[in-house]
């Protein structure tokens, strides 16, 4: 008896992936999103494996060497050498990694806190729901960037404390949406069944309505991916998030800044590094939204 | 309406003492003791130390701690820097001119730019000039704002010697501030190139804190106006035989305006976040800047002065954006009212 069931049931997740798959690989830009996030992801597994130098050794021969194509470059170093001699492409390679992590991370936090905080706010309403919605309001008017730097004040600077920072100031959104999810969802006939037949609450809750709510969150998560890596290399930036000699993209734009009339690649590449890398997100995020929401379409 | 007005009104009022709770509670779960923080590194003698605590009220409960701290900034008292000696408000309102100049031209691009593209892109969907449009908007939107400033920098100020790279106005002009806004006192004062020295500074920060907005007005006023375009009442507009100008002006726009004063007004909160690092690039002499330098120098108390100040401006600008909305739309009055 089981088997089959378990038979029905992975049939039935194939069919989702297929119809899911027939709506994304319609858009171009979505897929050459998500081939190169693959790509990304790739080199930040295999980073210290295709780095050709070591992304934290300094070298005093060869300070801020320009890169290869241009007169003083050399193949060596391909993208040049920064101010005290390590080589940008290998610090490039190894900051996927950190890029990687922190959006991970702070969306496992902020979709975990956030899906606890709205499913049960959405389900039992009431003084609860008003007391989580406006403690939501709250961490919501306060420029997110600004509720970032003032944790990490208070947690010390660093890329764990800055990733803990972004997520608290992700969670009301992910609050907001699963709650709004939950109070539509609650209401469906299936839910009154499940409810009928004996369901308990946690079971109601988790098993019954949350996987009906799972399309936005995916949407949001995947479009909040990307500014969780934009905002990590904002505080690592302002000397808040990832320290030296971390390779972490905003870290490098940060020690780079003084340069930036004398050594131009020394700015240009991990900039461009975030922004390819923020913009495949992007790219493939739009594409999840239109295959996954239909109310949510771009038109 | 008035009920209306008065409904909001009245959610703010948990969220402003939500925040204060926030920044009331900021300097005491800081790491260390507040009052040696005050003390700088030179230190206290007991005797001071008593003396420090009592005028802060930290030996008392801290219910009435807090009562006394809500009664303060209620009458405007933030307290003042451990590092200026300035009280909170005055230093806030003196580079707050600077923030709102800079916000305010960076929003003026970016309406400027971004509101008629998004309408063209709509009008002319499919077209390359949609395709282009979109893919420039995605990369704006997924740009990190603080390179874009470096690379502005690079380009005009280094390459090109267009720009000066940091701050207001030249040293070279001085002159009285009456709105604390450069270009405007700058025209005032009557002094010649005063007013071109002041724009020029101005441009490259606007760019750079515009882009964002930009991106997203062009996105949402592209979706806005496809949706409106499809409605019944602009086809029946069309077999009237209205030019598209008119139809597109006056029935489609006002509609999808809706959407779009919903997404200016939520830019703000991005602007003002964006402001921390458009001002920290450019040298811009204004309130995000001024946040930042604090957070490191470990002035405390401008850090919650300034956390309660700018939530407030935040909440404000949403209340305003709330009330326009019910003046553009009725129905949303009487649904949610």
């Amino acid at each position: 008896m089981s088997t089959t069931t378990d038979v029905a049931s992975a049939s039935a997740t194939r069919r989702a992936f297929d119809e899911f798959w027939h709506y994304f690989s319609e858009s171009r830009e979505a897929v050459a999103g998500m081939v190169f996030m693959i790509f990304i992801i790739l080199v930040a597994i295999l980073a210290p494996v295709i780095a050709p130098h070591s992304p934290i050794e300094t070298n005093t021969d060869f300070l801020r060497k320009p890169p290869a194509w241009q007169d003083g470059g050399s193949m060596q170093f391909l993208l040049g050498t920064d101010a005290v001699g390590r080589d940008i492409l290998s610090r490039l390679i190894h900051g996927s990694r950190y890029s990687l992590l922190v959006g991970c991370i702070v969306i496992f936090l902020s979709l975990t806190f956030g899906i606890l905080l709205g499913v049960t706010a959405g389900y039992f309403r009431g003084f609860y729901e008003t007391a989580v919605m406006r403690v939501m309001d709250v961490i919501l008017s306060v420029p997110s960037l600004l509720m970032a730097l003032v944790l990490v004040a208070i947690l010390g600077p660093g890329l764990e404390n800055a990733m803990i920072a972004i997520a608290v100031t992700y969670t009301p959104h992910f609050v907001r949406l699963s709650r709004a999810q939950v109070i539509s969802e609650a209401k469906r006939d299936y839910v009154m069944a499940s409810r009928i037949a004996g369901a308990g609450r946690f079971r109601l809750m988790a098993i019954t309505i949350l996987p009906n709510c799972m399309s936005p969150l995916i949407v949001q998560s995947t479009l909040s991916f990307s500014t969780a890596i934009l905002d990590a290399a904002a505080l690592g930036f302002l000397g808040m998030g990832a320290q030296p000699p971390t390779p972490e993209w905003g870290t490098m734009l940060a020690e780079a800044r003084e340069f930036i009339t004398s050594a131009w690649w020394m700015v240009t590449f991990p900039g461009l590094a975030i922004l390819i890398t923020v913009l495949a997100i992007n790219l493939m995020g739009d594409g999840l939204r239109d295959a996954l929401d239909p109310k949510m379409k771009r038109s | 309406m008035f009920q209306y007005f008065l409904n909001k009104l009245a959610t703010t009022i948990p969220t402003f003492l939500g925040i204060s709770l926030i920044a009331f509670a900021f300097i005491r779960v800081l790491p260390g003791d507040p009052i040696m923080l005050m003390a700088g590194e030179r230190g206290v003698t007991p005797e001071r130390y008593e003396e420090l605590a009592t005028q802060f009220g930290f030996d008392r409960p801290f219910y009435i701690q807090y009562k006394d701290f809500l009664l303060n900034i209620l009458t405007g008292d933030f307290g003042q820097s451990f590092v200026t000696k300035h009280p909170v408000i005055d230093e806030f309102l003196a580079r707050f001119p600077a923030t709102l100049e800079l916000s305010l031209s960076a929003m003026f691009l970016a309406v400027l730019v971004g509101l008629p593209a998004g309408i063209v892109a709509a009008v002319k969907r499919g077209s390359w000039f949609d395709h282009t449009l979109m893919g420039i908007s995605l990369t704006g939107y997924s740009m990190p704002v603080f390179w874009l400033g470096l690379l502005l920098i690079i380009l005009f100020s280094s390459i090109l010697g267009w720009t000066p790279v940091s701050g207001r106005i030249s040293l070279l002009y001085y002159f009285d501030i009456h709105t604390g806004f450069m270009t405007i006192d700058a025209l005032m004062s009557g002094q010649k190139g005063a007013f071109a020295s002041a724009v020029s500074h101005l441009i490259l920060p606007a760019i750079t804190l515009g882009t964002i907005p930009m991106a997203v007005i062009a996105r949402q006023t592209r979706s806005a106006m496809l949706e409106v375009l499809s409605e019944d009442y602009v086809r029946t507009a069309r077999a009237k035989g209205l030019s598209t100008f008119r139809i597109i002006g006056l029935h489609a726009f006002r509609n999808a305006l809706i959407t779009v004063i919903t997404v200016i007004g939520l830019q703000i909160g991005v602007l003002l976040a964006g402001a921390i690092l458009t001002e920290t690039i450019f040298a811009w002499p204004g309130i995000g800047k001024w946040m930042v330098d604090s957070i490191f120098r470990r002035d405390y108390q401008v850090v919650q002065g300034g956390l309660i100040l700018i939530s407030s401006i935040v909440i404000l600008v949403n209340l305003t954006v709330d009330l326009l909305y019910g003046l553009i739309n009725p129905r949303i009055r009487q649904t949610r009212g």
